[in-house]
């Protein structure tokens, strides 16, 4: 929804609030049910309100308990029976500079103030570590924004007993925490409150008339920045941009105006600011993120224009290049294909606003930001959060080299005759085997992000998967293949759980860009093997049918399992007798841990 | 501004705010007559309300409104 995506209208959000509740439940999609519990050291009500808005447009719905008022610190310590029995999925505590206990006074020496800092913390951290081992889930915690006055003036900042300097050393703390603690992540309202307005943000009257940290009107701007953790935390970050070229990625119209009539580099502001958004995209595809071109552009024009000297990308940079007359839809989905990726994780970025008219009305749950001149297109797409961080692993560094050399594989399987010949040709290697805590976070990862290729959609937060991994009762197995265009990196993972002679599949999940490479029988191998191994005789798999996940709703089918039961809403059981089992994998040469380096 | 204009407009501010279109506020209304009219919705109210007139309220305006015509008159007296 349009409304909800920067830019928008905050005032005309909270007038509508109703309304536009009303329209998102009411448009038929399905959502993911996540339990969120609110620790305010302020009103959180007015949060909560607009948070629910952003996650439901990002196909998150939330169900919320709130402390309250002013409770966070008890309500972390000594949880009430109510809050055990909510069992959060995800804890965030939104407190503010209206929270510090104790601030430093100019009486104070560096030792005092040295004390009160470590109190501060020492608060917070026994806070984070309880929540942790009560519920073992995601915690979000604000930082804190500036003071709206200064004491000392400018001096408030460097000064040990000024306000500002406090603050900031108390951040750099919690900074220190997230960095070395995984699921925990820290709401940045120090800068979302600078980008806002200081001055606004913190009218004192808020505070004082109803107990809010900042003014109403900024309530949607800190629910939105809020709501891109906990949609990236829950898989719904976007994967790819499809870029126009024209007065997108340079101005004017390279088929009129020729290559050296294009403005981009150094030579006017105007081109100087194309420049600089090719260079925050460059940014952009060393995180990871996939860069396509979808534009109405003869070939070689649009070759001719990403080859500009001045340029910052160049063809090469981008995956695929779709540059013919076609409609831009078509081309869209074409792309998503092509890349195993679904439709609605790509951000379609064009300054025409009739092509994001047809592409938003085409393809339900695609994102086309309002792109009306170019000092603007840098901060539109950044603050819309389509590709927050919350976990950063070496695979999504090394996302478009796998894509490319996807993509070099394609074209050569032209060329061979017979699919197993080909697949032999790209003499793969894997590494199936227990989980190992290198991979940990990958792991965890993909049991978030993967939806296709995924039989019960079951997401596990850090803390679950570190549950996994330390107790006996399951078979677990990672897979990672290799082959002679690269390294794929970690793409499957299998869970089973044991129950005496049976094992339970709980999760079986692929990376979509290995599919159709066997790596799934690979996989099954090892798990029959592992199954002998520890006295398992039958293996028994769910399907639980989603919108996403139908190309597996046969997986089982196809391992050779029986079909137990189907119900009328499609869940199907499966079962596997061990002992008759004949390995299915002739392709892929596979190892074990002991194979890698670590 | 005259104070059947002020009215209307508070009027389609209520409907949305509350989400409740047979809502027809009179000078006498209170939050008394509103279901939904609770402290924190106020505090939305008073927001939207701001913005239909381009106002701010002052702090001791918010806490001295009794009633919509006390806030009536306020607008009419700040709004151009």
């Amino acid at each position: 929804m349009i409304e909800l995506e920067y830019p928008f209208d905050s005032e005309y959000i909270i007038k509508k609030r109703k309304s536009l509740k009303r329209t998102l439940l009411a448009d038929g999609t399905s959502r993911m049910k996540k339990k969120i519990a609110v620790f305010g050291g302020s009103t959180t009500n007015d949060i909560v309100v607009y948070l629910e808005l952003f996650l439901l447009n990002y196909g998150i719905e939330p169900e919320f308990y709130q402390s309250e008022y002013g409770q966070y610190w008890q309500d972390a310590m000594f949880p009430s029976e109510e809050l055990l029995a909510f069992q959060p999925d995800m804890v965030f505590i939104h407190t503010t500079n209206r929270n510090i206990a104790n601030y430093p006074t100019t009486a104070d020496s560096k030792e005092d103030v040295q004390r009160l800092l470590e109190a501060e913390y020492a608060k917070f951290e026994q806070m984070w570590q309880k929540i942790s081992e009560t519920y073992h889930c995601p915690i979000i915690q604000n930082n804190f924004e500036m003071p709206f006055y200064r004491i000392m003036g400018n001096k408030d900042c460097s000064d040990y007993r000024g306000r500002s300097h406090f603050l900031t050393r108390l951040n750099a703390m919690f900074y220190e925490y997230a960095e070395r603690t995984e699921g925990f992540y820290i709401n940045d309202i120090n800068y979302i409150s600078a980008a806002y307005g200081l001055k606004e943000w913190s009218n004192p009257s808020y505070w004082n008339m109803y107990k809010y940290a900042m003014c109403v009107e900024a309530i949607p701007e800190f629910s939105f920045n809020l709501s891109h953790i906990v949609k990236s935390i829950f898989g719904k970050n976007k994967k790819a941009l499809a870029l126009d070229l024209d007065n997108t990625l340079w101005g004017g119209v390279v088929g009129d105006d020729g290559v050296d009539g294009i403005q981009i580099g150094q030579e006017t502001g105007v081109a100087q600011s194309y420049y600089e958004f090719q260079s925050y995209l460059q940014s952009l595809k060393q995180l990871g993120i996939i860069l396509t071109v979808c534009s109405k552009n003869d070939h070689e024009n649009a070759i001719a224009g990403l080859n500009h000297p001045e340029g910052v990308l160049k063809p090469d940079d981008f995956i695929i290049i779709k540059a013919n007359w076609e409609n831009k839809d078509r081309n869209i989905l074409e792309t998503a294909a092509e890349l195993n990726i679904l439709p609605e994780s790509i951000v379609f970025v064009d300054d025409n606003p009739a092509e994001r008219a047809i592409v938003q009305a085409q393809i339900t749950g695609i994102s086309a930001p309002v792109m009306d001149s170019i000092e603007n297109y840098i901060t539109t797409i950044d603050r819309n959060g389509y590709f927050e961080v919350t976990n950063f692993s070496e695979d999504d560094l090394k996302r478009n080299e796998m894509y490319k050399a996807n993509a070099e594989r394609a074209a050569q399987q032209a060329t061979f005759a017979d699919y197993n010949e080909y697949l032999l040709s790209l003499d793969m290697t894997a590494v199936i085997d227990d989980f190992i805590p290198v991979y940990l976070q990958r792991i965890t990862q993909l049991t978030n992000k993967s939806n296709q290729f995924n039989v019960t959609t079951k997401r596990y937060t850090p803390t679950e998967m570190e549950e996994v991994f330390a107790s006996d009762n399951y078979i677990r197995l990672y897979g990672k293949l290799i082959d002679k265009f690269g390294d794929n990196g970690v793409v499957s993972v299998v869970i089973g759980r044991k129950d005496a002679n049976v094992l339970h599949m709980d999760l079986w999940i692929m990376s979509c860009r290995v599919l159709k490479r066997d790596m799934e029988f690979a996989m099954l191998d090892r798990l029959v093997e592992r199954c002998r191994e520890q006295g398992i005789d039958t293996i028994k798999g769910y399907y639980y049918p989603t919108a996403k996940n139908k190309m597996v709703k046969d997986l089982y089918g196809r391992f050779g399992f029986d079909q137990l039961s189907e119900d009328e809403e499609g869940n199907s059981i499966w079962q596997l007798d061990v002992a008759s089992y004949e390995v299915q994998n002739h392709v892929i040469q596979v190892g074990d841990n002991s194979t890698i380096q670590q | 501004m005259d104070t059947k204009t002020i009215f209307v407009r508070l009027n389609k501010v209520f409907r949305d705010v509350f989400d409740d279109d047979s809502i027809k506020v009179t000078p006498k209304t209170t939050a008394d007559d509103i279901d939904d009219w609770d402290s924190l919705e106020h505090i939305t109210l008073i927001a939207a309300v701001e913005r239909e007139f381009k106002i701010k309220f002052k702090m001791g305006e918010i806490a001295s409104m009794k009633n919509v015509g006390d806030m009536a008159k306020i607008i009419a007296s700040r709004a151009k």
